[in-house]
This record gives C-alpha cells, sequence and structure tokens, in this order.
C-alpha cells in the first residue's frame, strides 16, 4: 500500500513482493472477536438459558477496538507480526468473558464495563503508539528519563493510603491508578538502552576475581542503583510480585546482553538472600511463604481454607475440560477473584484444555516478541524486544505459579486476562512497542540496485548495527546485505557467507 | 548476543513447560484429594443444585424439593414426614442424609452413574443429571395402619411380604418430621438440637435400629429348632417339663404366666406361652443347635442391608444352660429388631424358605425408565417345610384359641404369637409388648404378610401391658390392610 520502501518501490520482477500478512491479522481478529462473543453467549446460555443482552455490546465493543487497532497497523505497521494484536484482543476478550462472568456473581459489583472502558483506553493508547512513535530506536535516547520516570510514578503511591495492605495505588476522583504497572516498560526500555550501549564496558572490563570478572563500579554502578532503588521501593510498598518481576528482567537482560553466565549465578545468590532476608523479616511474605508449603493447614486447624488452598479447588474442580463457562464454583475464592486469581476461573471452567491454550497464547505472544528481537540487527531493538518479552513471560510464570501452588503466591495481575485498568493499559502499550519492533524486524531492508553482495551498506535502520562484535572486529560483509536484502534470490547465495559471520561474531563477542 | 537471547527463550520455554506440569498436577493428579476435601464447598453445591429424585411410596413422591433462596439452591421437603420418617430419613443440607435419603443418595442427588446415557461421555463432560426416583416396596395403606394403630404410643411395626421379602410397612413412634432439618438455617439446627434432646427420641427408627428383648416371640423360633433337631417329634406328646422349671445349676425357679404348663404338649405350651416348656427344651436342644436356628432366621447378621443398614438381632453363642434356658424365652442377652422378627414370621409364612428383606423395589432415572430392578433372593432356608407347617398350626391355634385372639380375621387364617418381653435391671422396667403374625386370606396361594409390632408404652398400666392385648390389635389392622390389597 505505501509506496515509502525502497523493495515495493524497485521492485522489477513481479510476485517478490514480501508478504504482510494483514489480511491474516485481519481474519485472526475476526477469529479472536467471535471466540469472545461466543464465550458471553455461553456464561448467558448457562447461567440464565437466555443469550445475554451484553453479548452484542460487548462484542462490538471489542469488535471496534480490534479494527481500529488494526487499522493503525495496516497504516502504521504494515510489516508488522499479524499474530501479536489478535493474540492480545483474544486474551482482552476472554478476560472481559471471565469479569463479565464472575459479575454474574456479583449483581452489585460488576467489573466488566470499567474493563471494557479500560481496554478502550489501553487499545487507544496502541494506536497513539503505533502511530507517533515511527522508530522505537528513538527510545533509546530517553533513557535516563524512562529511569527518573519510573522511580517517580512508583514513588508516589507512597503519598496514598494503602489498600489491601499495598501502598502502590493512587486514587482520585474515584479512579484508581497502579503506576508501577507503567514503571514496568520504563524500567525495560531503561534497562535495554543502558544495556545496549555498556554491555561491552560489562562484559571485558574490569577485574577478575577468582573465576568472575566484575565490570568496573563506573559501568555497573549506575544500573545496579536504579535496579536497587526499585526494588527497595517496590519492597517498601510491598509489591513483592512486581519486585520479583523487575529482578527477573534485569537478569535475562543482564546474561542476554553480556553473555556472562557470572551474572546469572550473581542474580540467583541476591535473589536467595534477598528472599531469605525479606521471607523472614516480613510477616507477610512469611506468611505467603508458609501458605505456599501448606496450603490446606489452616483447614487442619480449623480455621477454613486460605485462598490459595481455596483456588486449588478451584482448578482441581476443572479436570480436564472443565466445568464450562458459567459453571463453576470459583467465585468461592471471593476477594480479588476477578483480579490476582482469575485463572482460577479459567481453570474450573475452561478446564486443563483451556488453561493450556490459554499459556499457549501467551507463549506465542512471547515468542513472536523473541522473533522479532532476534530479526532485528541492533542492540537496543534486541533488548527491548527480549525485555519486553520476558517481562510477559516472567509475570505469567509469576501468577500462575502463585494461584496454582507452584510458587508462593505474589499479587499481581495476568496479563490482559485480570481485572485492573492500569494493567490492561500497560499492556498494551507493551504490544504496541513489540508491534513497532516487528514492524522494523521483518520490513525489507531498502535493496542496493541488484548486486548480491555489498561490502558495506549505510542505512539509516541500521545504524547501531556496527556492534554486534566488540568494536574494532571486524565483520563478515555478506552478513548485512544478505540479510537486508528482501531479493528472493539474494538468500540462499550469501546464507554460506551470513553463517560464517555469525561464526565469527560468536567468536569474538561470545567466549572470551 | 543471539545465542544468549536462544537461551532466554528457552529459558522462558521452561517456565511454560513447569506451569504446564504444574496444571496437570493440580488438575489432573492432585484434584480427587482437592474434590474430597472437607472444605471445598462444591460437593455440597453441585448436589443442592438441584431438585433431589422423590422417594416413591404407592405410585406417589412422599418428598418434594422447595427452592430455600440459598447458595445451596433447592431443600428437601415432605409431603407425610413423621409417617415415612423411618423410611425416608433426612436429608439435610447441615447434617447430611440419613436411611433411604443416605443409602439411595447417588440416584436421588443424580450422581449415580447409572443416571447417565452415556456413562463415559457424561463421564467427560460432568453434565449433571436430574435425580432420578426411588420406588420403594412400602404399601400406603399398611403403614398408615400401622402408624395409625401405634397412635401416640412408643412402639414399632415392621411388614414384610413373605414370598418376596418386600418391607410393606415400616413404622416408628413417636415420629418426626424430617422436612424440619431440610434447609441450612436457624431453624434447622433449633430443631436437630431440639429432636436429639427429646427424652422419647423421635428420630430413633426402631422398626430398623433398635432392638428389644423379644420375649414369647422368640419361642417360635425355639419351637422351631425342638422339631428341626428331633427333640419334639410329635407337638401333641408331652414334653416331660415340671412347672416350676429349676434352671440348670441354679437355685433358681422359672415360673409361667399361665396354667397347665406342667409336662405340656409343645402345642399347648406355644398356645398358652409356657415358659418353662420351651426353657427346657431349649436347654434339651443344647446351644449350638439353637444358636444355629436363630441364625438362620437372621440372628447374629451385622451386615442386612435393606439398602440401609438393620442393626442386628442377636442369640448368645456363648452361654450356661441356665442362660440358654433364659434366651430360649427371648430374655436374658436376645435381642431383636422388629424387622428381625417379622422376618421370623415371614420364614414360617413361606415355607421355611426365608427372604432377604428389601425396602426398594425399582431405581429409575428422572423420566422414569428402570435403572435397576430388586429381585427376591432368599436368605436363608430357617427350616423344613415340614417344620414350617406344624409351626403354622401352632402359630393358627394361638390366634384362634391362645393369647392372641384379638388379632383373627374374618375370611383369612392368621397365625401369630405373644410376647410380653421383661427388661431392666431386675426387670424393672415396663414391660415391651410384642406381637407377631402372618394372615393368608382364605383361598389366597400364600399368606399375604408378615408382621412384627412391638409397643413400649411407659404410662400404660403394667398388668395391660401384653402381647395380645396392645400389640396383636395393631397387628390385626395392618394384616387387615394387606388382605385388602
Amino acid at each position: 500500500m505505501t509506496a515509502t520502501t525502497a523493495a515495493t518501490a524497485d521492485a522489477p520482477p513481479p510476485g517478490i513482493r514480501l508478504p504482510r500478512r494483514r489480511g491474516t491479522e485481519l481474519l485472526l481478529l475476526a477469529a479472536a472477536v467471535l471466540i469472545s462473543v461466543y464465550g458471553y453467549v455461553e456464561v448467558g446460555l448457562a447461567r440464565h438459558g437466555t443469550v445475554p443482552a451484553g453479548a452484542a455490546s460487548y462484542g462490538a465493543g471489542l469488535a471496534v477496538l480490534a479494527l481500529l487497532g488494526h487499522l493503525a497497523v495496516r497504516f502504521r505497521a504494515p510489516y508488522a507480526d499479524p499474530l501479536l494484536l489478535p493474540i492480545a484482543v483474544l486474551l482482552n476478550g476472554l478476560g472481559l468473558v471471565l469479569i463479565f462472568r464472575l459479575d454474574q456473581e456479583t449483581p452489585k459489583d460488576e467489573a466488566a464495563p470499567t474493563q471494557l472502558i479500560w481496554s478502550a483506553l489501553g487499545v487507544a493508547l496502541f494506536i497513539g503508539v503505533v502511530a507517533l512513535l515511527r522508530d522505537h530506536r528513538v527510545l533509546q535516547r530517553y533513557a535516563y528519563l524512562s529511569a527518573a520516570a519510573a522511580l517517580v510514578l512508583m514513588v508516589v503511591p507512597i503519598l496514598f493510603p494503602a489498600v489491601n495492605g499495598a501502598k502502590i495505588w493512587i486514587r482520585f476522583a474515584g479512579f484508581s491508578i497502579q503506576p508501577g504497572e507503567f514503571a514496568k516498560i520504563l524500567i525495560s526500555v531503561f534497562f535495554a538502552a543502558y544495556l545496549a550501549a555498556n554491555r561491552h564496558g560489562l562484559a571485558y572490563t574490569g577485574r577478575r576475581l577468582w573465576r568472575l570478572q566484575f565490570p568496573t563500579g563506573r559501568v555497573l554502578g549506575p544500573i545496579v542503583a536504579i535496579w536497587l532503588v526499585s526494588v527497595a521501593v517496590l519492597v517498601l510498598e510491598r509489591d513483592l510480585g512486581t519486585s520479583l518481576l523487575f529482578f527477573g528482567v534485569f537478569v535475562v537482560l543482564l546474561y542476554a546482553a553480556t553473555g556472562r553466565t557470572g551474572w546469572i549465578a550473581v542474580g540467583l545468590l541476591l535473589a536467595a538472600v534477598g528472599a531469605a532476608v525479606v521471607g523472614s523479616l516480613e510477616p507477610h511474605v512469611h506468611s505467603r511463604v508458609a501458605d505456599w508449603l501448606h496450603p490446606f493447614a489452616s483447614i487442619e486447624r480449623g480455621e477454613g481454607a486460605s485462598q490459595l488452598a481455596l483456588s486449588l479447588f478451584a482448578f482441581g474442580a476443572g479436570g480436564m475440560l472443565g466445568t464450562g463457562l458459567g459453571q463453576g464454583h470459583s467465585a468461592l475464592i471471593g476477594f480479588a477473584m476477578k483480579s490476582d486469581f482469575i485463572l482460577a476461573t479459567a481453570g474450573e471452567e475452561l478446564g486443563h484444555t483451556g488453561l493450556t491454550a490459554l499459556f499457549l497464547l501467551y507463549t506465542l505472544l512471547v515468542a513472536r516478541g523473541y522473533r522479532a528481537g532476534l530479526a532485528l540487527r541492533e542492540p537496543f531493538g534486541r533488548l527491548l524486544a527480549v525485555g519486553l518479552s520476558s517481562l510477559l513471560a516472567i509475570q505469567v510464570f509469576v501468577i500462575a505459579g502463585g494461584v496454582m501452588g507452584l510458587i508462593p503466591l505474589t499479587g499481581m495481575a495476568m496479563p490482559f486476562l485480570a481485572q485492573g485498568g492500569s494493567s490492561v493499559v500497560t499492556n498494551w502499550i507493551m504490544i504496541a512497542l513489540l508491534v513497532r519492533i516487528s514492524d522494523r524486524a521483518r520490513r525489507p531492508r531498502p535493496a542496493r540496485a541488484d548486486t548480491g553482495v555489498i561490502a558495506r551498506v549505510v542505512v539509516p535502520e541500521a545504524g547501531a548495527d556496527g556492534d554486534d562484535g566488540p568494536p574494532g572486529h571486524g565483520r563478515a560483509p555478506g552478513e548485512d546485505a544478505g540479510a537486508r536484502d528482501g531479493r528472493p534470490g539474494d538468500g540462499p547465495r550469501n546464507r554460506p557467507g551470513r553463517r560464517r559471520g555469525r561464526r565469527r561474531a560468536r567468536r569474538n563477542g561470545g567466549a572470551r | 548476543m543471539i545465542r544468549h537471547i536462544r537461551r532466554t527463550s528457552a529459558f522462558c520455554l521452561l517456565l511454560l513447560v513447569l506451569l504446564l506440569l504444574n496444571g496437570a498436577r493440580v488438575q489432573l493428579l492432585d484434584a480427587d484429594e482437592y474434590a474430597h476435601n472437607p472444605a471445598n464447598r462444591r460437593a455440597d453445591l453441585l448436589r443442592y443444585d438441584q431438585p433431589r429424585g422423590g422417594i416413591v411410596v404407592g405410585g406417589r413422591s412422599v418428598t418434594g424439593s422447595r427452592e430455600s433462596g440459598g447458595s445451596l439452591r433447592y431443600a428437601r421437603t415432605y409431603t407425610q414426614g413423621p409417617l415415612y420418617a423411618p423410611v425416608t430419613g433426612y436429608a439435610s443440607q447441615i447434617y447430611g442424609t440419613s436411611l433411604l435419603e443416605n443409602a439411595e443418595d447417588g440416584i436421588l442427588s443424580g450422581t449415580d452413574a447409572r443416571l447417565a446415557p452415556f456413562p463415559l461421555w457424561t463421564a467427560l463432560t460432568r453434565e449433571q443429571q436430574p435425580g432420578g426416583d426411588v420406588v420403594t416396596t412400602i404399601d400406603p395403606a399398611l403403614q398408615r395402619a400401622a402408624y395409625e394403630g401405634l397412635g401416640g404410643k412408643k412402639g414399632a411395626v415392621a411388614a414384610v411380604e413373605p414370598s418376596t421379602g418386600k418391607i410393606l410397612a415400616l413404622v416408628s413412634t413417636p415420629s418426626y418430621d424430617p422436612g424440619e432439618l431440610s434447609g441450612s438455617g436457624s431453624a434447622t439446627t433449633d430443631a436437630w438440637a431440639r429432636l436429639n434432646a427429646a427424652a422419647d427420641r423421635p428420630m430413633l427408627n426402631r422398626a430398623l435400629r433398635q432392638t428389644y428383648p423379644p420375649g414369647s416371640t422368640f419361642k417360635v423360633v425355639t419351637a422351631a429348632a425342638a422339631l428341626e433337631h428331633g427333640v419334639v417329634d410329635d407337638p401333641d406328646a408331652a414334653t416331660d417339663t415340671p412347672s416350676p422349671y429349676p434352671l440348670p445349676g441354679t437355685s433358681t425357679r422359672l415360673t409361667n404366666e399361665a396354667d397347665g404348663c406342667e409336662d405340656a404338649t409343645l402345642r399347648h405350651a406355644f398356645e398358652v406361652s409356657c415358659n418353662t416348656v420351651f426353657a427346657h427344651l431349649g436347654v434339651d436342644v443344647g446351644l449350638d443347635a439353637m444358636a444355629d436356628t436363630a441364625e438362620k432366621f437372621g440372628f447374629n447378621d451385622d451386615g442386612l442391608m435393606i439398602p440401609s443398614r438393620v442393626a442386628g438381632s442377636t442369640f448368645d453363642t456363648d452361654m450356661n444352660d441356665a442362660q440358654l434356658a433364659l434366651s430360649s424365652i427371648g430374655q436374658y442377652d436376645t435381642a431383636a429388631t422388629p424387622l428381625q422378627m417379622a422376618m421370623v414370621a415371614a420364614a414360617v409364612a413361606n415355607d421355611g424358605d426365608l427372604r432377604r428383606p428389601y425396602l426398594v423395589n425399582r431405581l429409575t432415572d428422572a423420566r422414569g425408565n428402570t435403572l435397576a430392578h430388586t429381585r427376591p433372593r432368599r436368605l436363608h432356608r430357617a427350616m423344613s417345610e415340614d417344620t414350617a407347617r406344624q409351626l403354622r398350626e401352632l402359630m393358627t391355634d394361638v390366634v384362634t384359641k391362645g393369647t392372641g385372639t384379638k388379632a383373627a380375621i374374618p375370611g383369612a387364617t392368621v397365625g401369630g404369637k405373644t410376647g410380653t418381653a421383661q427388661h431392666g435391671v431386675g426387670n424393672s422396667g415396663t414391660p415391651y409388648a410384642w406381637f407377631l403374625s402372618w394372615a393368608q386370606a382364605d383361598g389366597a396361594e400364600e399368606p399375604a404378610v408378615a408382621v412384627a409390632v412391638v409397643v413400649e408404652d411407659a404410662s400404660a398400666d403394667r398388668a395391660d401391658i401384653s402381647g395380645g392385648g396392645n400389640a396383636a390389635p395393631i397387628a390385626r389392622e395392618v394384616m387387615r390392610a394387606a388382605l385388602d390389597r
């Protein structure tokens, strides 16, 4: 549609136009909306024997959001991965269905309409980011600003009263937002930008201590400082899930950027020390760990089932195929059933089959994020994609593992599924960034005339491309050209050279 | 960098695999354990989410359901609660279930696998089946006759069809309304406390769960043992029994209420209920043979299910001769439920063939299709046909000219045996009045019914309490209802 890229402009032989898969995306979006509408109908039929009045409005609302998102992608990121948006719409739609279903148990406290409004805001921001942010590398310039903004966002709730034991909320005029959610993205941007710029310093300079190479404090200092401050703030606010999340993303990005296994060891050591200290000093955490180890202890003590036990009961009641939407009793979980414990409703009413499907949707989202990162040639974009994807992966693991008794419970929102405005908005922004990155990654590089091999190509997109190895080391000439050139005829011819180049880069960069 | 990113992606994949494995553990492996955790309310919610199936008496359900308005949606109702309480039991949202409500709970609540038309498919979809009906063998006319016959008195009636073992009536008074226990509110807990604290124990099922000394009605068993084991060959021969009879090895002398018991024939001793003759006969038959015969009638069997559990009736197997003598006239440690004594009468009426008693005729699904049908089965051959014939004669004589004349019904052959059982320390308690009987309409091929009645009425004048006086008229009304069937 756009004639801006060189590939389509030149396009001498017919049939080499790269597939953009926007039609596929539209089809998948239609399927995602239909599945959600089917969910509403099923809830209504199971509960009242009629198609619920909300089915049409929710379905229409979701369809409009999906269509607007699609148009934004079609016109502003035409090469974006066609799976990202449909999966997000499907998860968001299923989340709305689950909340709508739980609303049937609490007629006085309906959450689905609000969630739909927040979803609309999320999609609006998605469109805004896709439309206005033409190049994700712009964000690299605002690394420190992002860090500062994230810290401010995290500190602000301390000034507000605690809600259910955690000081992570800002409340005004009937609205409540959780600024820590937004901080997730900002911190990821900062980590990615800082590590992209300093990864060689982190990997190759500094002192060697036994078998570990420690970088100089000048390089390591700022990032560790910001990470520590953010974790300290979160611990103060008792938002332990998010602090675990920050820690996980930090370690993953550090490893991805430097390739130093030692960092993982140091990270795990720090995590163990941190967990032991927090676990013993914080009664709140201590009880969570005790609950995790013995979920039924409170029943044996005659104090009734703990929330974790009720959640496990719900999952167990689901079995292989689930009870069917609207026919379970996960409402017994009570408090937080629509937010932290929404997965229990999915587990009970959709069963192990449905839950596995949900997990696979998240996995697909994460995999597509990774894929976009791997296809990029500059470290900031790569690290940002990896950071956002692993943020999603770790968050899903921490929540699902928590409510299913795999790890101690930490209160966090299941991305897209759980009730929570800040969360759904943040997740849409994350998807927008991934769409932006994948568009860049899949966009055909402007072809250089018709030569297959070019010694050195300087194109705008590849500005930061040169530092995929240590500075000063040479690169295989075939690598850039081969991957950049969209013409299929060039691919095979260049493959040996590309492989050679990667091998060399590995020898240079990876394993010193 | 690519290599390390691939490794971190592998880490994310590992997280997913952990989640899936853990999901399988929670949802498939441990699900059953979770389902049975007492703190998991799902089973209760599911159970009361739909109306319970009916317990059918005489073609009509005596139970129903009402919307409770709570999270346990339906509560049980009973159309004639006190009348059928010894049959139905209660189905309470707080206190669980008892009797038929308990024994056939799977059918009534809809969880029984037999209710599913395609069991494997239903197990997969976990579609809830509507509760099925339990069709009882109870005949409403007999049940009502027994209930009204007992009136306000404490007592119980059990009636069975001798040829099949069908239980036709099962009454225990004073009774209670199980509907009071259905709900989950404070009214229910109050009713529970009140009923459990009540002095006359209305929730006790006296027909099935209470054992009484059977007194003279046990002489049917002793007579059967004497005839079966050749101690008595001719019921009209003298038995060589002194009156009073000194209990072997003691200085206690056993006396009679009746006259003419010295050296009486078995026929006469049975007619007027001589203690001495039967005590002596029991000793002559011997402990092992007595116990053997008693067990063939169903004594010493704790495992009888109809399908509710029936309390075991006892005849001691380790006694000296004095104890055996007393046991042979239904005293000492001998104890029997009313149902057990109805089984004794039924065995006599059915040519010595004791049928297994049962209370459930059919189980049906909600649409009325039969899922299971109880077929009559033999429990024991209690005695030879010859012995049974001789005992029928003896029992008929009791009604025509002996202690049980009040049970006589014109147009029918009625056999009976009275009993007045002493109980309490030094016989201080009020005696129990017993009557067991069977009735056969003239011209009918087989007896229609066998009945056992026990009346324990503390308010009655002690002299008035006798099987012939108090219990026989109740049995007569029950038999009359049976003959009219």
